[in-house]
């Protein structure tokens, strides 16, 4: 038998479906307890879009782990930056986000999001060129210098926008909410809902479809492969970096319309939540991070509703459960 | 030689500036009179403790945790509790420390056996989210722990402010049971430190060092590594425990802003890396370091700030502003981990050994 048949012969593993059933797991054990329909809907549409919410800044946080083995904790400066970069288009165009039209409302919300990535992603390269860069493949002096550029990002932000918190009012399209029957779902929550789905399906597209992604895939096997291939991987990597950056920007972004005001320790606040989402996910997987971040979102619903105290630590909890189930996460990434 | 474990600090320009910031420490009361510079001093003592027993772990050890100064508020609260609800009296003080080393000790053994296993990344991502819980649950069993406003708390009589040890005064200071309390907190900080560094100086601490620097090599040379380093983590945990009592009894008061805020976590860092990762002295000079440029570095910058906006300059007013010395402490961290990781010892031991 020749080698070409014996690997034809290895039988296809199926997709392992497993994990990515644990948020409705979790949704079928917590309905009857909830009890009624409606406040169900109303808890499972929230913990949805919250999860989208988190998916977004996180994913940026677990693409640049899975692709350059660099874990960032400047990233919650990237989250905050986002935040004020969005009230850089906001507040001078209030009267867009304040008028009736839809058109208006719109422009306004996606100028203000894609202003917050294209700033955090410029921010993302100076952050790589001058903290990352020198401790490539240094785990140890990756977490401290990075935990050294977002003091200075902190203290950057508070210099430059104040230290005050900023209040940021909803385009007004978006206030209020849709009512199905009992159940009410907020507007701002589906759009919220439907970036995410958007910036998870253009990830995935990007790096199993494009060639680019093909480049990026084939760099994290075996960087020296493709450098002697001729292609420059460094940049290729910078720019995985850039896109992580604008990512958690976009993220930060919209957490702070949806939360009505901003200040710079949204960053560490919410980069705690994509820590535990990305360690549950599988270090370095954006699929996996997709399925934690909804079922995160779901049980701190659930739990908030069932069992206040509980919510507080219930992100701890679920961290636990599932690693002791899988300890490498659920999607682990081959080779980390 | 016996009592610094046969690891006195090396170098003459580090022992002169050692020897002044102790004689410094020692002599505060006397020194420099008034609240705010004894205020100072007793901070230093309890960083010290606090940043020493953190380089056990990042720089001996080569572990990053943020759940230090979780262990920290664990002492604070441990004691601060007890003497709330017990009554001011040393056993009360004895009982909250020895329940909180307990509670501290199980913390500490279950996320070291939980997470070090995996990639020293993974601990550190896990304890920065335990930690992170520990303060959200701190602050809302109101309770038990009093919530945002923390509790305040009565010390024993001795160690309280009215009481006098001699009538009249020495030297020209009034021996009050602030300045016992204080002499308390030096005493307890001495010998703790001293115990670090026997630790570091051990067989164990030695393989600690063989485990930073390889721990492929390590383990085949028979090593069990997840033992040493849980092991270390747990005497660490028990040093910041002591020093959250400490600080808890200073100023008799416990909340989470003083006791479990990650910007102490942070400072804790910077205090290490600046001082000097790897050699406990350096937890002297930098928590020394630090808390000066926190107390009085902000005039300073005060000063400079009004003097750019004087001049107009645009931003730096801002730059310099007395609550951004952060800012600048930020700059001197990624500065000494690019090109000082052995921080201010390092760099005087470099210097003596040019010299010679």
């Amino acid at each position: 038998m020749s080698a070409l048949d014996a690997g034809a012969a290895l039988p296809r593993r199926g997709p392992d479906i497993l994990p990515a059933l644990t948020p409705l797991a979790v949704a079928l054990i917590a309905a009857p307890f909830i009890g009624s329909l409606s406040t169900f809907v109303t808890l499972t549409a929230a913990g949805l879009a919250m999860g989208m919410l988190i998916f977004t800044m996180a994913s940026g946080l677990t693409l640049v782990f899975g692709m350059m083995d660099v874990l960032n904790f400047g990233h919650g400066a990237f989250i905050a930056l986002g935040a004020y970069a969005a009230t850089l288009v906001l507040l001078p165009l209030a009267s867009w986000s304040a008028s009736d039209s839809l058109g208006l409302n719109l422009a306004v919300f996606v100028l203000a999001i894609v202003v917050a990535a294209l700033i955090c992603g410029v921010f993302g390269w100076v952050f790589e060129r001058l903290i990352v860069k020198p401790v490539y493949g240094q785990h140890l002096k990756q977490i401290l210098a990075t935990i050294g550029g977002s003091i200075i990002a902190e203290q950057l932000l508070y210099a430059v926008f104040g230290p005050a918190q900023i209040p940021l009012a909803l385009p007004k399209t978006f206030e209020g909410s849709f009512v199905f029957g009992q159940a009410a779902i907020e507007k701002y929550r589906l759009l919220a809902t439907c970036i995410g789905l958007i910036v998870f399906a253009g990830e995935m597209l990007v790096l199993n479809r494009t060639r680019i992604g093909l480049l990026i895939r084939a760099g994290v096997e075996n960087r020296e492969m493709v450098e002697a291939l001729g292609y420059r991987v460094d940049r290729l990597f910078v720019a995985v970096f850039m896109a992580g950056s604008a990512l958690g920007g976009l993220g930060g972004a919209m957490m702070a319309l949806y939360r009505g005001q901003v200040h710079a320790t949204i960053g560490g606040e919410f980069l705690v939540l994509c820590f535990i989402v990305i360690i549950i996910g599988g270090l370095g997987s954006v699929g996996g991070s997709f399925v934690a971040s909804i079922l995160v979102a779901l049980i701190a619903n659930y739990a908030g509703f069932l069992a206040p105290k509980l919510a507080l630590v219930s992100n701890i909890l679920a961290m636990v459960a599932v690693l002791l189930w899988r300890p490498r996460g659920l999607y682990p990434v081959s080779g980390r | 030689m016996n009592l610094l474990s046969g690891d006195p600090p090396r170098g003459r320009a580090l022992q002169a500036i050692l020897v002044l910031v102790i004689l410094a420490l020692v002599l505060a009361p006397f020194l420099f009179p008034g609240a705010k510079a004894l205020n100072v001093a007793a901070k230093t003592c309890v960083m010290i403790l606090l940043v020493a027993s953190y380089d056990l772990l990042l720089g001996y050890t080569g572990i990053v945790s943020f759940a230090h100064v979780m262990f920290f508020g664990v002492g604070a609260y441990g004691v601060g509790l007890a003497l709330y609800g017990l009554g001011a009296g040393w056993g009360a003080l004895v009982v909250g420390l020895i329940c909180a080393a307990a509670l501290s000790l199980a913390l500490a053994l279950a996320i070291g056996l939980f997470s070090l296993r995996v990639q020293s990344i993974f601990f550190a991502m896990v304890t920065l989210a335990v930690a992170y819980a520990f303060n959200v649950l701190a602050s809302q069993l109101s309770w038990l722990t009093g919530g945002e406003d923390g509790r305040s708390f009565k010390v024993p009589e001795v160690l309280q402010p009215g009481f006098r040890l001699v009538e009249g005064r020495v030297f020209g200071v009034a021996i009050n049971g602030k300045i016992l309390t204080y002499y308390f907190v030096l005493v307890v900080v001495a010998a703790a430190f001293l115990v670090l560094l026997r630790v570091v100086n051990s067989p164990f601490g030695r393989v600690l060092q063989a485990i930073r620097e390889n721990p492929f090599r390590a383990e085949a040379l028979g090593y069990r590594t997840v033992f040493h380093r849980t092991l270390a983590t747990c005497i660490s945990a028990l040093g910041a425990t002591l020093a959250g009592a400490l600080s808890a009894l200073w100023l008799r008061y416990v909340g989470p802003d003083t006791a479990l805020s990650f910007s102490i976590q942070v400072d804790v860092l910077v205090m290490v890396v600046v001082g000097g990762m790897g050699s406990l002295y350096g937890a002297i000079l930098g928590a020394a370091l630090f808390v000066f440029a926190e107390s009085y570095l902000q005039d300073a910058m005060g000063a400079l700030s009004r003097l750019t906006a004087d001049a107009s300059l645009p931003l730096l007013p801002a730059l310099f502003h007395p609550d951004r010395w952060l800012l600048w402490l930020g700059f001197a961290f990624v500065l000494a981990v690019y090109f000082a990781p052995t921080g201010i010892v390092g760099a005087l031991k470099a210097d003596e050994a040019k010299a010679n």
